[in-house]
């Protein structure tokens, strides 16, 4: 199948880690890759932090740059919720119907990678191999807004030498939220603080999630308590292979 | 012809309790500081959310029934003019006499009056949002006239000289040593030997107040539901004092926000089972009270409705905003709301707390005077999963974010992100710039300094995706 990779503006910047690893599991799985140039960012932090307006060229750019494409794939729930969920209002909102209708027909071929992996390609056992003690955190945009469920759970479940460890109020936000951790970085913190507490009552070395944003706050956190635990996006750990280590 | 009246007003300044003193970051500082608070906090919410959670196990129609709540309050407000016409008329009919108050301060002044026409100078009360949103206790005050509340933890607040912080459990941010701590200070002939036991505190409470309910000839209550159809109104309570204040008195004032109202009889079906599963984690709440105009002979002789604005009309004018006006106070959302568990209630500055306080205040009282509000949420979805009647509250705080007035270097810095966006040799320029500037570590200055507070930020990577990309 050939997948086009929406790489999300911070995985390319920041994370690159993760958009290399989805784009080399895709390939081990026989897969082709394309990489549309043009693609920037979906603008989710401009719209949820009420800047919709500034959104809207965003939006147009990413429906036309991904619009040529049948399967599109991002390493990340939240901007795979972003276009599902917020594209065509912010087109229907600047009375863009045109735009709306593209943008929803884009949204309907995008997916999460655990979404498409297990939806789409119909694979659970992705050959991976991964020695570790794991606690999965499951991101809010994942799980409510575009709800993959257990998927990202069966794929782990597969993984060689992987130990899963359950999560204690898993489903709890971790506190990011986008611009939320800097308007209000106490309240944020306040919610990391638990999070992380139940990611080390897990003893887990690392701490896995389909959002390097969610990571990136997780991880901030942990690495300035010198924690010893690890943040590893799904992806990372999906194409981890026997040979590779 | 039409004649244009003018765009619907907002809650007035000055009167009630939907503004704070303070923005809610600021407000939430000090709140997170409070050890006590946290802990009293997190237990609550924890214990009310694994009950309402088992019985909303229990029944296999519960998204069906979500989706009928939603469906029936979208109707109400489709029809509100003419639903309300038909309600007055149907109270009038039975016998009571239905006010209109545009406001906080007309509302105030019509209960005030009322009262006054009685010659008494002491009111019970059930809780009610309504009259708490608009500051009746403190109007009743003002004009000479004592108000009492009957609810157990209304009277705990009360007593306390404090505010409440949940919806249903206004005083969730106590533990019981320091109730008793309150009721030793300020309960009128309270056992000094008075012990922390759940049980004793309540008979204190239960032995101070039969005599008030006994001896007081006027109530003043909210109500749950009103039925266009019959001209019913609703109250559901789990403590009993409702009914005392419902049926002893000679006089009944009911406040009402307008947007209380459901068109039929049959409709309540729907809602008796969403509201207590949702709120108090019950198959039924212990007590609910319907009465119609008045009875001769039974109950209270001289029955008032007074039916709220106080910014109603123009959250409905909002096309996505109005969702909200759906919301029938169970607290379901402010339970499973991340930063409400951590926060608590005062920090919003508002009666209406937790997340539907944050899309229900700064639209009642314009955005410009709430404007922290819509940004007190990590948008992470709980609320909506939780909501009874499906409010959509992620997609109306997104919605509230665009009419913030939004801080002039923020503007221009989001600005200049977007355009960076949205011109790919720029962003990559940007890209670059970054891994060069060594943005990373643990302390940096504002905007990013709240991060770095208490978060490391990673050391941007050697290469980006797309230069491992182009190099492939």
């Amino acid at each position: 199948m050939r997948i086009a990779l929406f790489v999300t503006c911070l995985a390319d910047t920041m994370f690159p880690a993760a958009a290399k690893a989805t784009v080399l599991l895709l390939e081990r799985l026989g897969h082709e890759v394309v990489f549309p140039e043009g693609q920037t960012c979906c603008g989710q932090m401009h719209i949820n932090t009420g800047y919709q307006k500034d959104a809207l060229p965003l939006v147009r750019r990413h429906v036309r740059t991904f619009a040529p494409y049948d399967v599109v794939v991002a390493p990340s729930g939240s901007c795979v919720g972003s276009v599902r969920h917020q594209h065509a209002m912010v087109a229907r909102s600047a009375g863009d119907e045109g735009l709306a209708a593209r943008a929803e027909d884009v949204a309907s071929r995008t997916y999460e990678l655990s979404e498409l992996l297990v939806d789409v390609l119909g694979v659970e056992d992705v050959g991976a191999y991964y020695p570790h003690r794991v606690t999965y955190h499951p991101t809010c945009h994942s799980l409510r807004m575009i709800r993959v469920g257990d998927k990202p759970q069966r794929l782990l479940r597969q993984v060689r030498g992987l130990e899963l460890v359950e999560l204690d109020a898993a489903d709890q936000c971790c506190g990011f939220g986008g611009t939320f951790a800097l308007k209000n970085a106490d309240t944020s913190t306040a919610m990391l603080a638990d999070k992380m507490r139940h990611v080390l009552d897990t003893k887990a070395e690392v701490c896995v999630a389909g959002d390097s944003s969610c990571l990136m706050h997780i991880g901030g956190g942990l690495s300035r308590l010198d924690a010893g635990v690890r943040t590893v996006h799904l992806a990372e750990i999906l194409a981890a292979t026997e040979a590779a280590t | 012809m039409t004649t244009f009246l003018g765009m619907p007003t907002t809650a007035p300044r000055g009167v009630g309790n939907l503004r704070g003193d303070e923005s809610f970051p600021a407000a939430a500082h000090k709140a997170l500081g409070n050890a006590q608070l946290r802990r009293n906090l997190g237990h609550a919410t924890a214990t009310i959310r694994a009950k309402s959670g088992a019985v909303i196990g229990e029944l296999p129609d519960w998204q069906e029934l979500r989706t009928a709540g939603s469906a029936l309050k979208a109707d109400t407000m489709a029809r509100l003019p003419e639903l309300l016409l038909q309600l007055e008329e149907n109270v009038t009919a039975a016998g009571g006499v239905v006010h209109w108050a545009a406001d906080a301060n007309e509302a105030n002044r019509i209960v005030a009056e009322l009262v006054r026409a009685t010659g008494e100078n002491r009111v019970i009360k059930v809780k009610s949002m309504a009259t708490q949103e608009i500051g009746l206790n403190e109007a009743l005050e003002a004009a000479g006239i004592e108000p009492v509340e009957t609810d157990l933890a209304e009277l705990i607040v009360q007593l306390g000289h404090d505010k409440p912080s949940h919806i249903l459990v206004p005083a969730i941010h106590r533990n019981r040593s320091e109730i008793r701590e309150i009721f030793l200070r300020e309960m009128p002939g309270v056992d000094p030997a008075l012990t922390d036991e759940p049980v004793i505190l309540a008979g204190a409470a239960r032995r101070y107040l039969r005599e008030t309910f006994l001896s007081t000839r006027v109530a003043v209550s909210g109500a749950n539901f009103a039925v266009a159809e019959t001209g019913t109104l609703a109250v559901l309570e789990s403590e009993g004092n409702g009914r005392m204040c419902l049926t002893l008195p000679e006089t009944l004032i009911t406040v009402m926000g307008v947007e209380k109202l459901v068109p039929t009889w049959q409709d309540l079906e729907v809602f008796l089972q969403l509201l207590p599963r949702a709120s108090t984690g019950e198959r039924m709440n212990p007590y609910t009270s319907m009465w119609t105009g008045v009875t001769p002979g039974d109950g209270p002789q001289n029955f008032h409705l007074v039916l709220l604005d106080n910014g109603r009309s123009a959250v409905l004018a909002d096309e996505v905003g109005r969702q909200a006006l759906h919301c029938i106070r169970c607290s379901a959302c402010l339970n499973v709301c991340p930063v409400y568990e951590r926060t608590g209630g005062h920090a919003y500055g508002s009666v209406y707390p937790g997340p539907i306080g944050a899309v229900l205040s700064p639209q009642l009282t314009g955005v410009e005077d709430n404007a922290s509000l819509p940004y007190a949420s990590s948008l992470c979805g709980a609320c909506f999963d939780a909501c009874p009647v499906k409010i959509d509250i992620p997609s109306i705080l997104v919605h509230l974010r665009n009419e913030v007035p939004h801080p002039r270097t923020e503007k221009a810095l989001m600005r200049a992100a977007a355009y960076t966006m949205d011109h790919p040799k720029l962003y990559e320029a940007a890209q670059h710039a970054a891994k060069l500037s060594k943005v990373a570590g643990r302390r940096l200055p504002p905007p990013l300094s709240g991060w770095t507070a208490s978060r490391d930020l990673p050391e941007p990577p050697s290469e980006t995706f797309r230069d491992w990309w182009a190099k492939r």
